[in-house]
């Protein structure tokens, strides 16, 4: 095989089979006895919240987290080409990335202080 | 170079596995091979971890399907495919069904550049015992192993109730926290090793497994993928006393087992990630490639030394399982974010700052370790004369009063705190004491002469 690529797309094939395969042999397999209370979401007995339905709500803080979770993630991908070339970019690629770094400790540190990083 | 050579000085890129003798059939049986050994896998791990977690409980675990109850788990398989598929009516249909598949189909993508064993021949054609291998392999695995947060997440939001809802959007969180410590721990791995193709990582690591020098990226990793797989102590999402089975609460059937399935298979991953990238993948261990001139690092032998590896990872999951406690989720994000996080960049600066000095000085290793010790024993010795926080002098005499309900829900006192009376308790100690002092005044009024009566008035607290 010349493209390294064309593998994935292989398994991915055989593992969307075997996905598919598996959720649709039970829905044939599987009986089908309607019961009206098996059809409602659980919620320990009782009639489930209206408000779960079509959406629910959940603390902002989840949000925060996702945010701050994407900044973070680009530093930690954008230092995976230098870390590669860490030989051939020798110490101009060691202080570039130094510089970065403190840059972006900098607003870690800032949210840390302000509590970004608190839970309740 | 005298001393020491822990560490390769110039890092010369090792060459990776080479893929050009593969036909589109070897290709074929390599991917449906994937598959069938991450399944059949998944059967003896769910089994293994029965068994294990049993015996750690000193009890026998599963022993009535097939020879030592090994067939246990296929026979759970086999129920949860004749189980009835129900579709909740709340559900947003399409990604509801779409969730379970989306999991597995994910966690079943990394095994693609993990390297089993070096070259082998399969049908005369010899291959590397790997599906495919790319210069990107490791951020490949992170792509697919965050692809596979969609399943959860989107499982939690369209089951239409709470406790998934709950479930997934922690999930996430946990997920995603622990990626960042996780793709931060690489990052020195890479740095040593000069490339991020699994096969030449391996190759890199033929003088010395990277989880030596590199210990606390190991040490990282190994916490950051118990949290990524949601695994004991970190199985926050379902937390069963809180929420019920989070995300897969509203799943059933095959649905149900396809979230299950994909929970093992990403404990697969991760223990086939650490093995491959920490603890040379498929190179036999204890110095066995020195006999009979490498035979053991050859053929099908390194399979061996690969699945040996990936099973001790698996066992510590359990162990851990069957040791440890859950976190409460304030100190599991805590621990995340400022633990994790932070110790990794520190340690990326300090692997910079050592590679950089001795890639690009004069000065070889014995000597920057020499000085590295000096610097580590004088901080240390400094910090003997930093005087130590003295603890506030304890609060003696009177125990403060404590309001049970300052945080608008009670509380109980800590050592050292005294709840007042309650007030109906209050109510009852006048009336007492009352009582008391009136029948006092009466015996003291009938027999002033006997004076052996119990005069206990106030000390006498009532219990209870």
């Amino acid at each position: 095989m010349s493209n390294p690529y064309v593998p994935i797309l292989v398994l991915m094939g055989v593992a969307a089979v075997l996905a598919l395969g598996g959720v649709g042999a039970s829905a044939i397999i599987g009986p089908k006895r309607y019961n009206r209370a098996k059809l409602e979401g659980y919620e320990c007995g009782i009639d489930p919240t209206p408000h779960a339905v079509g959406g629910g709500r959940f603390p902002i803080k989840y949000y925060l987290v996702a945010m701050t979770f994407i900044i973070f993630d680009i530093e930690v991908v954008f230092m995976y080409p230098w870390a590669v070339a860490f030989g051939e970019l020798a110490l101009f690629g060691v202080v570039a990335m130094m510089t970065f770094l403190v840059l972006i400790t900098v607003p870690f540190v800032y949210e840390w202080r302000r509590g970004g990083f608190e839970w309740d | 170079m005298p001393g020491l050579t822990l560490v390769p000085t110039q890092v010369a890129v090792a060459t990776g596995a080479d893929f050009s003798n593969d036909t589109w059939w070897i290709v074929a049986i390599k991917a449906v091979g994937v598959v069938v050994f991450l399944l059949t896998s998944v059967l003896v791990a769910i089994w293994f971890e029965r068994k294990v977690v049993a015996r750690m409980q000193i009890r026998p675990g599963p022993n009535v399907h097939g020879p030592f109850g090994l067939l246990q788990s296929l026979a759970d398989a086999m129920k949860l495919l004749l189980k009835e598929d129900i579709n909740v009516k709340a559900a947003d249909k399409v990604l509801y069904l779409l969730a379970p598949m989306i999991s597995v189909f994910a966690s079943l993508l990394i095994f693609a550049v993990i390297p089993l064993g070096p070259e082998v021949s399969i049908f005369g054609v010899v291959t590397p015992l790997q599906l495919t291998d790319f210069p990107v392999s490791v951020l490949y695995i992170l792509a697919a192993a965050s692809f596979g947060v969609y399943g959860i997440v989107l499982g939690g939001w369209a089951s239409g109730s709470t406790y998934p809802l709950l479930g997934g959007v922690r999930s996430t969180a946990q997920v995603i926290s622990y990626e960042l410590a996780m793709g931060l721990s690489l990052v020195s791995v890479f740095i040593l090793a000069g490339s991020m193709s699994t096969s030449q990582i391996v190759a890199s690591q033929e003088q010395i497994w990277w989880f030596l020098p590199l210990l606390p990226a190991f040490v990282i990793y190994f916490i950051s993928m118990v949290g990524e797989v949601n695994r004991l102590p970190f199985d926050l999402p379902e937390a069963e006393g809180e929420l019920v089975s989070g995300f897969m609460t509203e799943y059933s059937s095959m649905k149900f087992a396809w979230f299950f399935l994909a929970e093992y298979i990403n404990m697969l991953n991760v223990s086939a990630i650490a093995t491959t990238l920490f603890f040379g993948g498929w190179r036999a261990p204890f110095g066995l490639h020195l006999i009979n001139d490498g035979m053991f690092n050859e053929g099908w032998w390194p399979l061996l030394w690969f699945l040996a590896k990936l099973w001790t990872f698996m066992f510590l999951f359990v162990w851990i399982r069957g040791t440890l406690l859950r976190f409460r989720y304030d100190q599991f994000m805590k621990f995340g974010w400022k633990i994790l996080i932070p110790a990794a960049l520190v340690w990326i600066v300090m692997v910079a700052a050592v590679q950089s000095v001795r890639q690009f000085t004069d000065i070889d290793l014995q000597t920057l370790l020499i000085a590295l010790g000096v610097v580590a024993v004088v901080a240390i010795g400094l910090s003997f004369l930093i005087p130590e926080k003295k603890a506030p002098p304890a609060t003696e005499g009177e125990p403060e009063e404590f309001d049970a309900f300052a945080g608008g829900y009670p509380v109980p006192p800590l050592p050292g705190q005294t709840l007042p009376p309650s007030p109906r308790r209050r109510a009852r100690l006048a009336e007492e004491t009352e009582q008391r002092t009136a029948t006092a005044v009466l015996t003291a009024e009938a027999d002033a002469s006997t004076t052996d009566q119990p005069s206990d008035g106030e000390e006498e607290e009532p219990r209870g």
